[in-house]
């Protein structure tokens, strides 16, 4: 396993970069997206409501391959030519912002209303009492999940391997079908894999224990 | 550039619910095998046996965060340069299975662990072995706890059968590449069902969780 990862490390590098840079890319726009409509979510509006709940709902039971693999197939056809790597990260933007919106609106319904009202009768406008009283309560029961959504996005960023998009997962396919020593070369993967969401994982768990 | 009526004839519907059929077969045996032994991995994992807990933790906590994708490579072209051969069905449904089973043995663990540990105190003290405890007080509040986080993952789970495609698996995403393959103007409408049927399923199973969630009273 360490010969391969030795002998194949500028492949494995570069791979491990490209999961990296899809992963942080897609964590901004879906954090951003997601936020979005969360707020459409909850909004006082039922038409913004249903919009909200239509597109969680949406992506969230479709397959990430399917979604990905729409924008590296279907798109190309009516629009112009897009590259796995891009392809990719707007699929993996797409499906994750659905959960991050799950996830920032259970946040937000989990501060007591009471502090909604109490700002509102203070005064307050529903956007300022957003941001001054509900958001920051919100968010330190949101960091922990969020937190879990971005492990799962470094690891479903995989699906980048399907359309060509050079991340780890499909420079290890390249070096495991050069060199034929496929075991070593997938435990290699998943080593590189490791760094990236082992100790995310056990720093969310320490938060979850901290801020129970 | 898309022609939706060729596209749905009979004989590419039935081919695409062929394709679906499997999807569900699979995701049915690994979500059975997973609940299973994710089951006893987390309950194992809770009890705290010296070591054996720590160990099977670690290697829970190694699973739940690699790629379903790389398991499955690793099942299906890694174990056979070590003289396992696995055929394409075993390979999904062994990586599934393992996969899902570090998934589920941390919600059953966590599920555990969020029922107030005075619950199981009160219980001891009134004379319950930990055995007794367990099963009449502690797990029936943990069940009701683990239910939504065990259906989402069940949902993944279903979701994810579409990787298989790439060791081709004759699941659904694979049929309706096979169908798109032969004709350009099938790609869209093929997306589309690819689309409404992974919804149907998903969507229906989450619906269900709902439904049971409430009857519980959680």
């Amino acid at each position: 396993m360490f010969s391969i990862l030795a002998n194949h490390w500028p492949a494995f590098w570069s791979g491990f970069l490209f999961t990296l840079a899809s992963s942080l890319i897609a964590l901004a726009g879906s954090l951003i997206i997601g936020v979005v409509f969360a707020l459409l979510e909850i909004s006082e509006h039922k038409g913004w409501r249903i919009v909200g709940r239509i597109y969680v709902e949406i992506f969230r039971n479709i397959p990430l391959l399917v979604i990905t693999m729409f924008f590296y197939i279907v798109i190309p056809m009516f629009f112009s030519k897009v590259s796995g790597f891009t392809a990719g990260t707007i699929g993996l933007t797409i499906y994750t912002s659905a959960f991050i919106a799950e996830t920032v609106r259970a946040g937000i319904e989990a501060v007591d209303l009471g502090q909604m009202e109490a700002a509102r009768s203070n005064g307050l406008t529903y956007t300022q009492a957003m941001v001054h009283i509900v958001f920051p309560q919100a968010i330190k029961m949101t960091i922990p999940p969020l937190g879990n959504q971005f492990i799962n996005l470094v690891k479903n960023s995989s699906v980048l391997a399907f359309v060509a998009g050079f991340d780890l997962m499909y420079q290890g396919n390249v070096i495991a079908s050069t060199t034929f020593d496929t075991s070593n070369t997938y435990l290699a993967v998943g080593l590189l894999y490791l760094i990236l969401t082992l100790p995310l994982s056990y720093f969310m768990r320490y938060l979850e224990k901290k801020w129970a | 550039m898309a022609n939706f009526a060729q596209a749905y004839s009979w004989l590419n519907i039935r081919f695409l619910l062929e394709g679906l059929w499997v999807t569900v077969e699979i995701s049915v045996v690994a979500i059975i095998l997973s609940f299973i032994i994710g089951g006893l991995l987390g309950l194992l994992r809770y009890i705290k046996i010296k070591y054996l807990s720590a160990i099977v933790g670690f290697v829970i906590d190694i699973i739940r965060n690699l790629p379903l994708l790389l398991i499955l490579f690793f099942t299906f072209f890694g174990l056979p340069n070590i003289g396992i051969r696995p055929d394409v069905i075993l390979a999904a449904i062994l990586a599934m299975t393992v996969f899902e089973s570090a998934m589920v043995a941390e919600i059953i663990r966590s599920g555990i662990q969020a029922v107030d540990p005075g619950q199981m105190e009160a219980a001891r003290s009134n004379g319950m072995t930990y055995w007794q405890a367990m099963q009449h007080v502690v797990l029936p509040q943990a069940i009701k706890k683990m239910i939504p986080p065990l259906v989402s993952q069940f949902v993944s789970l279903i979701k994810d059968t579409s990787l298989a495609t790439i060791i081709m698996l004759p699941e659904l995403m694979y049929h309706a590449q096979i169908i798109y393959g032969q004709n350009t103007n099938y790609v869209l409408p093929m997306f589309l069902a690819l689309a409404v049927l992974y919804f149907i399923v998903c969507y229906t199973l989450s619906w269900l969780s709902r439904l049971l969630d409430r009857r519980l009273g959680a």
